[in-house]
């Protein structure tokens, strides 16, 4: 407020003194009135669209099959209750923690691999190495889908020209979850070795020296200077992409469908499935809703990471 | 270090052995980092080079099972010029312009506004405002999409590109505006104040400051809520059963797919000209699609 006062004074500086007292109520008042218009089609988006939609799916999931009749917590009794969708929590977590973890991991790797060559290099290299995040993860998944196909799989063809066997990509049950996985990796990885190769990048180069004159090895310098400063970000990164990868569906979709007999389903395609396919709206509501305890943890650490991150840089 | 201090003699012949070694250890990292990356490059690029040499074969060439599959033997286009001269997937290309086009002018709109009241002018629960807009960001589009098609479907916007209009921010606003309060944010107060002193109003100086200044963040919010929309595949695959309301994702996932022998040729064509203007934006605008990518994490 400070801030109109001045711009007050300075543009009426023969005004009267009660008459910048008034004008400078009527600019406080305009101020936090355009503010708030300004923000109000935001504020429509996350109530109209975030929020509302998410408490209808509470009362939605409460809500019997042809959604006349109020049963509790009938839609989620039934669904713990059912082999098949016991085997979709498995394969869920299987598949969102095996994924961030190799991807987080291999993410790091490039990374530092990157962080390593000369600068000019860099660019190119990143580029080459960023493209799967760009290509649409739907139609990417149709020729991974295309190169695991059971008669002209060319993975296969590779395999085979070293030796090895040919593997029933997407027609056993742990082969298919190994291949969702496997493009899950590919697609994820070059978003972590971008946020992490800008982390190392932010890592003062004297710390290093400083360690290196303390006679610290390289790992040494890993583990006591590169760690500790992107611990934040790594975190940060993980969860976010943990987030994404629980609640992945288009992979899914593509490659298996749910496929050899529902034990690739993850929470998205089953909801999909049981919701919107099937027609039973309310059991795919309480389907989704199973993301929504892991999503609150992990916002919560999440949010309080970006306000250290944010103590640390003020 | 007090040890080598205290015996300097014994430390030369050392240090210099340590020189050595260094310089061999750098090197050797340099040759393990250009190994790692030529790897990665390979394994990265396969898929997308596949899916090429796959739309230049014939579909003869494709189901004969001798040789390689990693050379194509007589390229041709026709599979390209095939889906070209297809009206249907003309229209997932036109459909797929339309939404994206509207969302990401309406994102824009939408978050550059927010984010300038957020950042600079506050008011009663903005500070809530601004954390509820990134807890929005972390929301999945997966938990949303049944009761959004219940929403949607009361709006009879169900088989409708609006449809898709309307849904589509819930994955772009909360982003683009969580960067653009970031951008806006690291603006220095100095010079709204100086806009102030010259009698600027709030709406003068939006557009006279805060987004020429801005503008490296406003086209890496563009980026984002562009390649965002054009790659959205829940919200379509849940509201458009209708080949001529589908965008292209699903355009070319559920309707270039049919009976049993795929026309594969033609299914990796279609998948490439989709990805196709992504990657050109991408190609052209690298620096500030990864400042948008980057944002979120070194912004916020």
């Amino acid at each position: 407020m400070a801030l109109d006062a001045t711009t007050v004074t300075a543009a009426g500086p023969a005004a009267a003194p009660a008459q910048p007292r008034l004008s400078l109520q009527r600019i406080a008042r305009r101020r936090s009135t355009i503010a708030f218009l300004m923000a109000l089609p935001l504020i429509a988006v996350i109530a109209g669209l975030v929020a509302w939609p998410a408490g209808y799916a509470i009362y939605l999931s409460t809500l019997n099959r042809r959604m006349t009749e109020f049963i509790g917590l009938g839609n989620f009794q039934i669904l713990l209750d059912s082999e098949t969708f016991q085997m979709v929590i498995w394969q869920s977590c299987i598949f969102a923690i095996s994924a961030v973890v190799l991807k987080a991991l291999l993410g790091f790797w490039l990374a530092h691999m990157l962080h390593h060559i000369p600068t000019k290099g860099q660019r190119i290299w990143r580029g080459l190495l960023l493209l799967p995040w760009v290509v649409p993860p739907a139609l990417s998944t149709l020729g991974w889908w295309w190169m695991f196909d059971p008669s002209y799989s060319s993975l296969n063809w590779l395999l085979n020209a070293i030796g090895a066997p040919s593997v029933p990509w997407l027609g056993e049950p742990w082969w298919a979850r190994a291949s969702v996985i496997i493009v899950n990796v590919w697609a994820g990885t070059p978003f972590f070795m971008i946020m992490y190769l800008a982390a190392l990048k932010s890592v003062p180069d004297q710390l290093y020296e400083a360690a290196a004159i303390d006679g610290a090895t390289g790992w040494q310098g890993l583990r006591f200077v590169t760690l500790p400063m992107m611990r934040n970000i790594i975190s940060i990164t993980v969860l976010f992409s943990l987030i994404v990868t629980f609640a992945n569906y288009d992979i899914v979709r593509v490659l298996t469908n749910g496929g050899p007999r529902d034990l690739t389903h993850v929470f998205a395609s089953y909801a999909f499935q049981v919701g919107v396919l099937s027609g039973n709206i309310p059991r795919g509501a309480a389907v989704s809703l199973f993301m929504f305890p892991l999503l609150a943890v992990v916002a919560f650490f999440i949010l309080r990471g970006v306000n250290q991150r944010n103590r640390e840089m003020a | 270090m007090s040890a080598t201090a205290a015996t300097p003699s014994a430390a030369i012949p050392g240090l210099g052995r340590r020189i050595g070694s260094l310089r061999k250890e750098r090197r050797w990292a340099l040759i393990t980092a250009y190994i790692s990356l030529i790897v990665a490059a390979i394994v990265m690029l396969a898929p997308p080079l596949y899916m090429l040499l796959t739309s230049l074969k014939t579909s003869a060439e494709i189901s004969n099972p001798v040789g390689t599959p990693w050379i194509v033997r007589n390229p041709t286009l026709d599979n390209y010029w095939a889906l070209i001269s297809d009206p249907m997937f003309r229209g997932f290309f036109f459909n797929s312009i339309k939404v994206t086009v509207c969302v990401v002018v309406l994102t824009m709109v939408i978050s550059v506004f927010a984010a300038f009241s957020l950042a600079r002018m506050k008011f009663f629960g903005s500070q809530v405002l601004a954390t509820g807009v990134f807890l929005t960001y972390l929301v999945p589009d997966t938990l949303l999409f049944i009761p959004l098609y219940q929403i949607v479907g009361a709006l009879g916007l169900l088989n409708s590109t609006w449809g898709l209009v309307l849904v589509y921010p819930t994955l772009t606003v909360p982003f683009c505006t969580w960067i653009m309060i970031g951008y806006f944010a690291s603006i220095p107060k100095e010079l709204d104040e100086a806009a102030l002193i010259d009698g600027a109003n709030w709406m003068q100086m939006l557009t006279k400051i805060f987004i020429p200044v801005a503008l490296p963040g406003i086209i890496a919010a563009t980026i984002f809520a562009f390649t965002v929309s054009w790659a959205a595949f829940v919200y379509p695959t849940a509201f458009i059963t209708r080949p001529d309301e589908m965008p292209l994702t699903i355009g070319v996932v559920s309707q270039l797919i049919r009976g049993d022998t795929f026309a594969w040729g033609q299914l990796m064509a279609g998948a490439l000209l989709a990805a196709l203007p992504p990657v050109i934006v991408y190609a052209f605008l690298m620096d500030y699609y990864i400042a948008g990518l980057t944002a979120g994490a070194t912004k916020g």
